[in-house]
């Protein structure tokens, strides 16, 4: 039968073999940042559901958003979700066809990295 | 054949018969959050911090209140799919089911969550 062998044959290579590129970096950055952005994502729905009962609420959640422990969360998310943007946009671009040739395909990981810093940086600046 | 779209080729291929669907999905929501997200960045960063009275007099505007229900609802329905993928690669058997429904209902309970409190905090 097909299923006898099954759990003992030899797997096709997979993540541990290779070593580690700007291109595959970057793309299971692009998973982990969205879907971690879910953290930040539920303090904030809780963060408006909590002004939309009153005063009181409001400070408690408030006051978890803008601890240490809210900030870092958010500081982070603010990268990831710029992070994920960029790399979003890259898909996009993908999508249509392009940027595929080895050369670009690093480039535009250069520029998701950087791009998703600079962006981080500014608006940290900007608010 | 030289007549048929390349949507229609792919349409109903793969055994989940829905990849293209899916797909589409992923690109209409990351498109549109492509836009919502850093207006959302800029209006909700804005007044994260302040006092309760100007965060409900903020939020009592179109602009900022639109925005950020937009951002949630659709980050929401992104993420639902997203998240499906995730669990789809690396969770087997009867745990994926469950995990994935699990997520659905969060995610759709996070956004009618969101939504009602956006809408509350606004009128």
């Amino acid at each position: 039968m097909a299923d006898v062998n099954r759990g003992n044959r030899p797997l096709s290579p997979h993540l541990s073999i290779y070593r580690p590129q700007w291109t595959s970096v970057t793309s299971i950055l692009t998973r982990i940042t969205g879907n971690a952005l879910l953290l930040a994502s539920i303090l904030i729905v809780w963060w408006f559901l909590a002004a939309s009962y009153g005063p009181e609420y409001f400070e408690t959640a408030n006051a978890v958003l803008t601890s240490w422990f809210g900030d870092l969360v958010l500081f982070g998310s603010l990268w990831a979700v710029w992070y994920h943007l960029l790399a979003g946009l890259r898909h996009l671009y993908w999508d249509s066809g392009h940027g595929f040739e080895l050369d670009v395909a690093e480039k535009l990981a250069y520029g998701v990295v950087g791009g998703s810093l600079v962006l981080t940086i500014l608006t940290a600046l900007v608010l | 054949m030289a007549y048929m779209t390349d949507r229609k080729r792919a349409e109903g291929m793969g055994s989940a018969k829905s990849g293209t669907e899916h797909h589409w999905h992923m690109m209409v929501s990351s498109v549109a959050l492509a836009i919502l997200v850093p207006l959302f960045i800029f209006t909700f960063g804005r007044i994260l911090g302040a006092p309760y009275e100007e965060v409900v007099a903020y939020f009592g505007r179109p602009f900022p209140a639109i925005v950020a229900a937009l951002t949630v609802v659709v980050s929401f329905l992104h993420f639902k799919n997203g998240v499906q993928v995730l669990i789809e690669d690396y969770v087997h058997g009867t745990m994926r089911k469950v995990l994935i429904i699990a997520m659905i209902c969060l995610s759709y309970a996070a956004a009618g969550t969101g939504l009602f409190a956006i809408a509350r905090l606004a009128f």
